[in-house]
């Protein structure tokens, strides 16, 4: 599983820290994201798909091909 | 867009925790509907999760008033459209650049931070509302101060100014306020930041607006709008959704008692209440800045959009059952905090102090009940946040 962020869309909403911690956080200057974990185990794809799904700026995407 | 037959916004049915029923009677084959508004402007209504989100997330569709088409939900707020504005009502970029001013003090870990401080507030007011009593208004006595001493707080606001931006937040949200009240309010309250915000040139503190003044990238009058959209917004909608969720609570006895069995839940039963209360119950505007489809409906550029948040959120596609206050359901994805890039910008605080005022109150008031006969309780119907008047309680 490979994650793509793009900050410039990101609104610091937290949402991606909620869903999966171990993979998203936040910048302590403006909150928006930072990548924990670009390549997080399969174990977390749930989190991850979560994460994705709850991002309002529609900021994190998952690399085409992995499997969810 | 062709004629509507139901009005915006429609009278609630018998039960005064569900959405208005003409929003539902749509049904699935209709997720956009057309309504029309208080002085008969034609506007669409999304009532879907899906289609809702979608219109959310969709640069097409602006949260900036001055743009011709934008729907207005009552007199007053066309009165004020054109005026000076917080970035809730700017696109990209200059939203998300002014956003990003304050995005950094709500962040997941800054919020956790507060912890303390904000169950010492809740605390201090318990001790007072309870000390050689029997009962209270919990509006008035815990779920109105403890928001409002947090926001001043973080702001750094004097809360012993909190009769008077309360008063002025109250007009401002009032859908049927006359337009000079409506007016004097927003000169008020604008004026009462502004100054505060001057002050803060000469004595600065910690809070928020001592910051934004710091950076020296603001004007004041841009500070004290960013002031005035915290301030309202920080004491408006958590006061009323903890009322509403203790009274929820309270009319559902197997799902208060769930809650009280199992305390580790209250994070859980936070979310379930937040979707099934909604209680931003005059919906989310936009306007189409081109031909966008929606639901298999094309709205056109310059037509007017009501996301309508209370409906959605109960949407049997997203939410089998919808109607049900259950607090082990699958929240996910609710809508109550808005969606897109002007998603609650201060949500990780109202979970905080929700958490927080629900299990002090279950945890220490073990006989909580209803001091008087639930049809007494008044709804704030006229509101664009819902919300009761007064919560008489007795433990």
């Amino acid at each position: 599983m490979i994650v793509h962020v793009d900050a410039d869309r990101c609104c610091g909403a937290g949402q991606c820290v909620l869903a999966a911690p171990e993979v998203f956080d936040q910048r302590d200057e403006d909150g928006t994201v930072v990548l924990l974990d670009a390549s997080p185990p399969a174990a977390l794809v749930r989190e991850v798909a979560d994460a994705v799904a709850a991002c309002p700026g529609g900021a994190i995407r998952l690399e085409e091909g992995t499997p969810r | 867009m062709a004629t509507a037959t139901t009005t915006h916004p429609a009278p609630r049915g018998t039960c005064p925790f569900a959405p208005p029923p003409a929003y539902r009677q749509a049904g699935p084959d209709e997720p956009v509907s057309k309504v029309a508004l208080w002085d008969g402007t034609p506007c669409w209504l999304v009532t879907r999760h899906q289609e809702a989100r979608e219109v959310l997330a969709d640069p097409r569709f602006s949260a900036d008033a001055t743009r011709p088409g934008f729907p207005f939900l009552s007199a007053a707020a066309r009165h004020l459209g054109g005026g000076k504005t917080s970035f809730i009502r700017m696109d990209d970029p200059e939203h998300g650049r002014l956003r990003r001013m304050l995005t950094g003090d709500f962040t997941i870990r800054k919020t956790a931070a507060l912890r303390p401080a904000v169950q010492q507030v809740a605390d201090e007011l318990f001790e007072k509302m309870t000390t050689g009593r029997t009962g209270a208004d919990l509006v008035a006595d815990f779920a109105l101060p403890l928001p409002s001493l947090v926001i001043c707080l973080l702001l750094g606001v004097p809360y012993q100014d909190h009769e008077f931006f309360q008063r002025c937040s109250r007009t401002l949200l009032r859908r049927d306020s006359p337009i000079e009240e409506v007016v004097a309010a927003q000169d008020e309250l604008t004026a009462y930041l502004d100054a505060l915000t001057d002050h803060k040139r000469t004595h600065p503190d910690d809070g928020i607006l001592s910051r934004l003044v710091a950076r020296g990238e603001l004007a004041t009058e841009d500070i004290g709008a960013m002031g005035r959209l915290l301030l309202i917004a920080g004491h408006e909608t958590t006061a009323n959704m903890t009322a509403l969720s203790v009274l929820a609570l309270l009319r559902h006895p197997d799902q208060l008692a769930h809650l009280r069995a199992h305390p580790e839940a209250t994070p859980a039963a936070v979310e379930e209440l937040l979707r099934w209360l909604s209680i931003v119950q005059s919906g989310v505007t936009r306007v189409a800045t081109e031909d966008a489809e929606i639901g298999g409906v094309l709205i056109r550029a310059g037509e007017g959009v009501i996301c309508q948040i209370n409906a959605a959120n109960r949407d049997e596609q997203r939410y089998p059952d919808g109607d049900a206050l259950d607090l082990t359901r699958d929240t996910r994805r609710h809508l109550a905090f808005g969606f897109g890039v002007h998603q609650c910008l201060g949500q990780p605080l109202a979970r905080l102090e929700l958490e927080i005022a629900l299990d002090t109150l279950l945890r220490r008031l073990p006989g909580l009940r209803l001091a008087v006969p639930f049809e007494e309780i008044r709804f704030r119907h006229e509101m664009t946040v819902y919300g009761i008047e007064s919560l008489p309680v007795a433990w």
